[in-house]
């Protein structure tokens, strides 16, 4: 069973439309228990940083989800879903994440304009064929992708980071560590590509 | 590089696409699902739906709409016309919708923007501003530009930001329905002076409107619909013309390079 964790906010039915797309169930929802039991688990984000890490912190799904990391169950960040494994963020103050992986979320500089919206380019950090991550199967380096987001992510490991992004700096734009995907992008709306990137997670869990 | 987006706009009544299309190889021309994915194939960037239906009774339709196209459209896609208030925008974001778009309402109660973003983010909170050129300035109105409202554009475009709107959808009442080209001035003279997104509408005709209200103009995004409905010019030739001139859009050809890879 995959699981789309639900905390409140956030477009999950656009997640959920998008695993049907490509031939996966998923199950929507906020019960400790049934995130316990799931076999793969997708954090989707829309929203604000500090009321969903509250949200998971009171209905303690936080340590199911780092459990779930640490049992090696797949599991997949989308956008704020990505940012909340980290220390902390910056967004409207100083708030701490899940800790999972050591780094902090800061907001774009005030010479670009906020939020990033629209479709960008994705480079793959690494410049060859192998050690490919399984959710990027098929999908070229230099592909665009949907993003929406005024927050990035600053990663104290760089050999985490898969893909980055420029937009007046260069951000990661996708993260891999074993079991653990996180995408700042939507896939969910970034057309053929993105769905290929559910598929290809789909076919971890 | 974040590339400027080419966003189709889809006018629909009582859950239908209106105004003349021309595809011979849809089945059903005036179904926006078929046309959404449509456009979808060919690379649009969003689709904006545009909302007339008169009737109150006849509202919930939309939401309806709107759900059927988040299970089949794999792009960003915002609902606009008519919102009042909170519970519009909850119902429509809820079944699907990736952005709302509110225009008189903001006008009459700005803090719907500020109460609207809070609640659901700002970036799924879009404000629509229709201007018209008065002397040395443009004023804004509502109610589809029957109504003046006495607001100078830069007063409300930057009112509109401070009260966390994700982004501005301008659309010049001059120019809407020429096709002589978009109001490059207007477009430029906002977007210089928000540091919010701007989607530019009104008046494209061609190819050369949307390179010049996306170099010239500023715009992050440009919205047009005749001139794609009625196949006078397709998204990938508009964009290949872009691309070509150096604009950062995100081309067509990626989908060929894709499948030959990929098989």
């Amino acid at each position: 069973m995959m699981v789309i964790v639900d905390y409140g906010m956030g477009n999950l039915k656009s997640v959920q439309n998008a695993f049907v797309k490509v031939g996966y169930k998923t199950v929507i929802t906020d019960d400790p228990n049934l995130i316990k039991k799931a076999g793969a688990i997708v954090l989707p984000g829309v929203g604000a940083f500090r009321d969903a890490i509250k949200f998971l912190k009171d209905k303690k799904i936080d340590k199911e989800l780092i459990d779930a990391i640490k049992a090696g169950k797949p599991f997949l960040g989308i956008c704020l879903g990505m940012q909340l494994l980290f220390t902390f963020s910056e967004e409207g103050g100083l708030f701490d994440g899940l800790n999972i992986i050591p780094g902090r979320v800061k907001r774009f500089p005030a010479s670009v304009k906020c939020p990033h919206l629209g479709w960008d380019k994705i480079k793959f950090t690494h410049n060859s064929n192998y050690n490919i991550n399984p959710i990027f199967k098929g999908v070229l380096d230099g592909s665009y992708f949907y993003f929406v987001h005024s927050y990035y992510c600053e990663v104290n490991n760089p050999k985490i980071i898969y893909s980055t992004t420029d937009y007046g700096l260069v951000f990661p734009s996708s993260i891999w560590k074993g079991n653990l995907f996180g995408v700042q992008f939507h896939p969910e709306k970034s057309s053929k590509q993105g769905l290929r990137i559910l598929k290809n997670f789909g076919e971890l869990s | 590089m974040l590339t400027k987006r080419i966003i189709p706009c889809l006018d629909i009544k009582e859950g239908r696409v209106v105004k003349g299309i021309k595809f011979v190889n849809l089945i059903d021309a005036g179904d926006p699902i078929e046309l959404a994915s449509f456009y979808e194939k060919e690379e649009a960037d969003e689709l904006v739906f545009l909302d007339i239906t008169a009737s109150w009774e006849k509202r919930n339709i939309i939401i309806e709409l709107a759900g059927k196209t988040a299970e089949k459209v794999f792009i960003p896609f915002t609902i606009g016309g008519g919102i009042r208030n909170l519970e519009d925008i909850y119902y429509l974001l809820r079944v699907g919708a990736d952005k709302v778009s509110i225009n008189t309402a903001a006008v009459l109660n700005p803090f719907l923007i500020q109460e609207a973003s809070l609640k659901f983010g700002s970036s799924t909170i879009v404000v629509a501003i229709d201007a018209v050129k008065i002397d040395f300035d443009w004023e804004v109105v509502i109610n589809g530009g029957r109504t003046r409202t006495g607001l100078r554009i830069l007063d409300w475009a930057k009112r509109v930001e401070r009260l966390g709107a994700g982004e501005i959808l301008l659309t010049s009442m001059d120019k809407d329905g020429t096709k002589e080209g978009y109001d490059i001035k207007l477009t430029k003279i906002v977007s210089e002076n928000v540091n919010i997104p701007i989607i530019a509408s009104g008046g494209a005709g061609k190819p050369e409107h949307l390179y010049e209200v996306l170099v010239e103009g500023k715009a992050d995004a440009a919205l047009a619909a005749s001139i794609f409905h009625k196949k006078e010019y397709s998204i990938p030739k508009v964009k290949e013309f872009l691309g070509k001139r150096g604009v950062e859009i995100r081309l067509a050809k990626e989908k060929v390079k894709d499948e030959k890879n990929n098989g």
